[in-house]
């Protein structure tokens, strides 16, 4: 991750700072930075999303390729990710340095979405054994301030509640072998149901407290962090310890209920601002990247 | 006549980037508005230690060259006419270490543009608690004095390079320490919430591209006092409290 210099003295204003719950742009512990959201910015992907969170800014692209199910699970589609650091975030990510932080990323990812019920999969499935959907979720880091997981996860379900699957017809041949005929209507397409699609909330310790939504000065003064996936009814999903200082059982307890009750009150105005972007519907103005 | 900025093309002379235009008498000059710190002798800088080395310092000043600070050019405890020794440049970090701040001037420009600080005044020199803010230079107006006290509770540093430095103003007057040591303790809340709003206004000068100095910060200050800290980020308030700065500016220079 990006890194800046801060000195002892900054560290000790900006511990201050959070034990007295003031942050320095004036948030709470519990605060986010100002979120936009757009849908739908990539024109040649099925589903795409692109959120900025403060100065940083993530853009996902999901799309569906017809594959051959996995082995253990024939009867189910799967999502596969890919997270790109690019250079244009900080110079750190030149060549090959965004690689490492891209790869940690995308496993964490996996992690979180290896459960049953966070996508249906058994909907992706077009012929069980054979066929069926593949997500390609491709994420693109275009600048970074902080807090990479939070802005990547609600990038992914902004994506997903996007993502337009063409309708499949099976038919099959006189001799038995089986044809998959997609739909030539563009708006014949099944969508996915993102209820239970959990968000990602870091959590970092600074000094006794723990902040959501660190900057990267404050990530600089926290030596732990706590990186957990919460659904809408509030069941974690993924739990990780990030960062080479340690931590309490206690604290991470404490943390854990904070993660809870913040990634709960994050879903709900999601859906509805995504809700509320899908009725717009062709008369949206989009912004996209010169906005 | 043509100056920085400028070309020729097809007789008509065009600006080559996008900023102000400057004129003197036939000189027509074109100055960024997004530009790397250009320093000339005298400004005032704030900036970070990114190097130690042997006799000097390096500091980054957000130029094209990081900024040199000689071991001679700053003062050290023992008054102004000590002589270097070989052990103060042993105990360089235990002064000054990488990722500290300071504020400085500008003694001289090196021939390749690097630019040479000093902070042999004592209001110069490491700086402790505050905030610091990083804006484009070309935003920072020139004037008398980039140290003020602000009434509304806090001190700013306004640094040529872009660099805004807040931090709450010192109880005693009287004898400024020069940076010699910074003290840790705990700043009141009151305090803080000031030093939060003033960086949060100038974020939202910055956004709007106003100028910076002291009555434009102190006016978007008083304008943002009816909103929350943490709202004055949010585009739609920053736009509001940017217009009533914007008429305030005007009515005084009327």
């Amino acid at each position: 991750m990006a890194t800046v210099q801060v000195s002892e003295a900054e560290k000790v204003y900006i511990l201050h700072g959070i034990r007295d719950d003031l942050r320095v742009d004036g948030r709470g512990c519990e605060d986010y930075r100002h979120m936009e959201i757009e849908t739908d910015v990539v024109s040649n992907t099925d589903g795409s999303a692109k959120v900025t969170l403060g100065h940083t800014a993530v853009l996902v692209g999901i799309k569906a390729e017809i594959g051959k199910p996995r082995p253990m699970f024939p009867g189910e589609g799967y999502l596969e990710f890919f997270v790109d650091c690019s250079a244009n975030a900080t110079p750190e990510f030149e060549g090959r340095g965004g690689e490492e932080l891209g790869t940690e990323l995308s496993n964490t990812l996996y992690k979180v979405f290896n459960n049953k019920n966070s996508v249906n999969l058994k909907s992706l499935c077009i012929l069980k054994g054979e066929h069926c959907w593949v997500l390609y979720v491709d994420v693109l880091l275009l600048q970074c301030d902080g807090n990479l997981y939070d802005a990547i996860s609600i990038a992914i379900k902004a994506a997903l509640f996007n993502t337009k699957i063409p309708k499949v017809h099976i038919s099959s041949d006189e001799e038995g072998s089986k044809e998959i005929e997609l739909s030539d209507d563009p708006y014949d397409c099944m969508r996915l149901n993102v209820e239970n699609v959990p968000c990602i909330v870091t959590l970092c310790k600074v000094g006794h407290r723990h902040v959501v939504d660190a900057t990267l000065q404050e990530k600089a003064c926290s030596v732990a962090s706590l990186v957990m996936a919460v659904t809408q009814k509030g069941t974690v999903t993924c739990l990780r310890k990030v960062g080479g200082g340690s931590l309490d059982p206690e604290s991470v307890f404490e943390m854990t209920e904070t993660g809870k009750r913040v990634g709960k009150a994050l879903h709900a105005p999601l859906m509805s601002l995504l809700q509320q972007e899908e009725k717009l519907g062709k008369s949206r103005q989009k912004v996209g990247f010169l906005g | 006549m043509r100056g920085h900025g400028t070309y020729v093309d097809e007789e008509k002379l065009t600006a080559s980037v996008a900023g102000e235009v400057q004129r003197v008498d036939k000189l027509i000059c074109v100055s960024p508005l997004k530009t790397r710190f250009n320093g000339e002798v005298g400004d005032v800088v704030v900036g970070r230690i990114t190097e130690v080395q042997q006799k000097r310092w390096k500091v980054e000043t957000n130029s094209r060259l990081d900024s040199v600070l000689l071991l001679s050019a700053v003062n050290l405890p023992g008054g102004e006419l000590r002589r270097r020794s070989a052990e103060d440049e042993l105990t360089m970090r235990e002064y000054l270490q990488e990722g500290d701040l300071i504020s400085a001037e500008v003694q001289s420009v090196f021939s390749d543009g690097a630019l040479s600080l000093h902070t042999r005044s004592l209001k110069y020199g490491k700086l402790g608690q505050g905030v610091l803010v990083q804006l484009s230079p070309s935003l920072i107006k020139r004037q008398k004095t980039h140290f003020h006290n602000l009434p509304c509770g806090a001190s700013i540093i306004l640094g040529n390079n872009g660099f805004v430095w807040l931090y709450p103003t010192p109880a005693q007057q009287e004898e400024e320490a020069g940076g010699f040591y910074t003290s840790l303790e705990p700043i009141s809340l009151a305090d803080r919430e000031v030093i939060s709003r003033l960086r949060n206004c100038l974020l939202a000068l910055t956004a709007h591209k106003v100028l910076l100095y002291d009555t434009s910060v102190l006016y978007c200050y008083e304008s943002s006092l009816q909103h929350q800290v943490k709202d004055i980020l949010k585009p739609e308030i920053m736009e509001e409290i940017v217009l009533l700065t914007q008429q305030k500016l005007l009515e005084h220079e009327s």
